[in-house]
């Protein structure tokens, strides 16, 4: 859906553009005490370009986007956007920088002052930015916003809780967007809303995505919306990147053990589809972030792990695309932990049978 | 393990001919009232659970489906106002429950209709270990000694699988991981073995590779002990995985039920296959692909109306779906498993999914 997208898909991945990527993150790490919420992740968004940034509670995903906003200061690393190093800015020397980067937040309830009229909401970026706009023409910007988000003017006079979930996520987006950002991060956008919500406001996300052309940092742990949105993914895993690479690559051939768990566990709405698929139980417990495991941080839980994983952290600077993984090659094969011991589900193919029979 | 090695046509086949049932609710409504007025939630819902079924209760937000679970039990406020019937074939014959006194209920839940709910984390007591807790379900049902009793309990925690149950046995619950901690309320809510399970969104909050597991687990119960599962939930992905048959709600009433292949494959009613054009689905991209909306919310409605709640925002609509209720049946009489509340039913040709030819929204 991005321009580069349209041009020509996974061609563009080849190319590279003479002007500096949208986004740049470099060795990022953050540690909230002995937490090692981030640690040593490293990307970059071409302008235009929508990456999405998968992972489960307590990968450090919400933190990179944090760090990328600069709502904390990271620990160490770099966040270049649009080629200015904005890492370690103070609070007045951001200022100016504020408006490249917007946040649209899981929860639009709690991300709207409940205090303030929809309209001022909407223009408060323009007020924060200090451009000389008479009130008449401030209300002109927020009514064109209001607008662009398929919301009535009349909605600027009103206050969020006077608006619906799927409204009130609307208001948060037009407010990220009238400062024309370079880049949207956008965490778990959609996640708080009912089915039909949510798909009118991915198809938002996506017709502004395409007509403003900014780059977009699309954080959440729903895959299917990642399959609708990205042009790229990446995955995430305790604090680390383990896969990154274009959407159809990785949808169609998951490299690493943990993506490829990841993507059987997640389940599809197709009854003869899902009960043909067998998922890779992985157990319940994530380890803790505060004393990751040794090596490969996945080993403790991947089907596939040897001692080579416990010893030897792999490479986890994954550039345009690959695999954080000593097993996987450089052309993408690998171990398929789909292909392991039974797991039990779907193994006497009866069972799908006498489904699509009755589908029949 | 036979995960789905019974024919899936037999549970589907229900409420006629099929698995014997456990529970049957007839008419059940409730209403609130509130400081701002009545609130209908619940309209006249029918729903049938036959032994050894998993049901899967669909809808969004404000559809009904907690307030329908809730009312099983008893387990809703004294500001509802509960009517119709909730029958529970139990092992020394039929109860009623719907009106039923406290120590009725009392008896019954835990024993014979027991539930899970979403957060783990509230539902269990963070001061008492995870044992004690699994055999305070046991001593308030049965007779058992102490050590019968832990006995149990780890034997609950091992069908459950979480590993080394005999020293999980005495953790406490913050000692657990989300998944563990809803595989002990999984292990809590089975100790006497119930007819029936009420799992209200029991995954939501679990993580997707934590979530197989737990519906693996669910699975396992019902292969295993024979448990029939009444299953609410909003997600789609997950009703498709684990229900036998579906019942589709929306504000407060039953507006589609059948056997899941058949749903997911012919929805008829114009709010479930909306539901189905609005999710995402492999392969469906933003630059190729457009999801379809459905315009508008869910009322929320003080009285219920003699027409169809969903016309408002129904492309299909006419003056006959707002002037009368449409009965719960079947669009097709040779399918009489599969019932829609709707008088301009989908047409069934076309995959499920891509394009039921719903009208609800132009794709552009």
């Amino acid at each position: 859906m991005s321009a580069h997208a349209a041009t020509g898909g996974a061609a563009a991945t080849t190319t590279r553009p003479a002007t500096p990527p949208a986004l740049e993150v470099e060795g990022l790490a953050m540690h909230f005490g002995p937490v090692r919420a981030v640690d040593d992740v490293s990307f970059s968004i071409r302008p235009g370009q929508v990456l999405a940034l998968v992972g489960e509670s307590g990968s450090g995903k919400s933190t990179v986007g944090k760090c990328i906003t600069r709502l904390v200061e990271p620990t160490a690393g770099t966040v270049r956007v649009a080629g200015t190093d904005i890492t370690h800015l103070s609070r007045r020397q951001l200022r100016p920088h504020r408006g490249d980067v917007s946040i649209i937040f899981q929860d639009p309830a709690g991300s709207l002052d409940p205090r303030m009229l929809v309209g001022d909401v909407v223009g408060e970026p323009l007020r924060l930015r200090g451009e000389r706009l008479s009130r008449r023409d401030r209300e002109v910007r927020v009514r064109e916003e209001l607008g662009r988000v398929g919301l009535r003017a009349e909605v600027a006079h009103r206050y969020p809780h006077e608006l619906s979930g799927g409204q009130r996520q609307r208001v948060s987006i037009a407010r990220a967007l009238i400062s024309r950002p370079s880049l949207l991060v956008a965490d778990e956008p959609t996640s708080a809303l009912d089915v039909s919500v949510q798909a009118a406001v991915l198809n938002l996300l996506a017709d502004l995505q395409r007509d403003m052309a900014f780059a977009c940092l699309f954080i959440t742990h729903d895959l299917s919306a990642v399959e609708y949105l990205a042009d790229d993914v990446a995955v995430m895993y305790l604090g680390q990147l383990v896969e990154r690479g274009s959407r159809r690559r990785l949808f169609d051939r998951p490299a690493h053990p943990y993506t490829q768990a990841l993507l059987s566990a997640a389940p599809v709405a197709d009854p003869v589809a899902q009960r043909e698929r067998r998922p890779v139980l992985l157990g319940d417990d994530l380890p803790s972030a505060i004393d990751p495991p040794s090596g490969c941080r996945f080993r403790t839980r991947c089907p596939a792990a040897t001692e080579l994983c416990v010893q030897v952290p792999p490479n986890v600077d994954l550039g345009d695309g690959s695999a954080a993984c000593h097993y996987v090659r450089p052309d993408g094969s690998g171990p398929d932990v789909r292909r392991g011991p039974d797991t039990g589900r779907g193994a006497d193919g009866t069972n799908d049978d006498t489904l699509r029979s009755a589908t029949a | 393990m036979t995960v789905h090695a019974e024919p899936v046509d037999a549970p589907l086949a229900s409420p006629s001919g099929g698995p014997e049932p456990v529970l049957s609710v007839r008419g059940l409504s409730v209403a609130f009232t509130t400081e701002t007025g009545r609130v209908s939630a619940v309209d006249g819902v029918d729903l049938t659970l036959g032994a050894g079924e998993i049901v899967g209760v669909v809808g969004e937000s404000g559809c009904g489906k907690s307030v329908t679970s809730m009312s099983l039990a008893g387990l809703l406020p004294g500001t509802a106002a509960v009517t119709g019937s909730v029958v529970l074939h139990a092992r020394e014959g039929d109860t009623e429950l719907a009106g039923a006194r406290e120590p009725v209920l009392r008896r019954v839940r835990g024993r014979d209709i027991a539930y899970i709910f979403q957060e783990p984390m509230t539902s269990l007591n963070p001061v008492i270990t995870i044992g004690q807790q699994i055999t305070e379900v046991l001593k308030a049902h049965e007779r058992v000694s102490r050590g019968q009793a832990r006995a149990r309990a780890i034997e609950l925690l091992r069908l459950v699988g979480i590993p080394s149950p005999e020293k999980r046995v005495d953790d406490y619950p913050h000692q657990l991981s989300g998944g563990m901690r809803q595989r002990v309320m999984i292990a809590m809510a089975v100790a006497c073995d119930p007819k029936v399970l009420v799992a209200d969104e029991p995954t939501t909050a679990l993580d997707v590779t934590v979530q197989a597991g737990i519906l693996q687990v669910l699975r396992d119960l019902r292969d295993r002990l024979g448990t029939s599962i009444l299953f609410i939930t909003h997600d789609l992905g997950v009703i498709a995985d684990v229900a036998d048959r579906v019942v589709v709600m929306y504000a407060g009433r039953v507006v589609e039920a059948g056997p899941v292949g058949e749903i997911f494959a012919h929805p008829r009613h114009r709010y479930t296959a909306g539901l189905m054009a609005a999710s995402p689905l492999p392969g469906r991209h933003a630059g190729t692909d457009r999801l379809d909306e459905i315009p508008g919310l869910v009322p929320v409605l003080s009285e219920q109306p003699d027409a169809c709640t969903f016309a408002d925002r129904c492309g299909a609509a006419d003056e006959l779906c707002r002037s009368r209720r449409p009965p719960l049946e079947p669009p097709r009489p040779d399918r009489a498993d599969h019932v829609a509340a709707c008088w301009h039913p989908a047409p069934t040709d076309g995959p499920a999914g891509s394009d039921p030819g719903t009208p609800l929204e132009e794709a552009r």
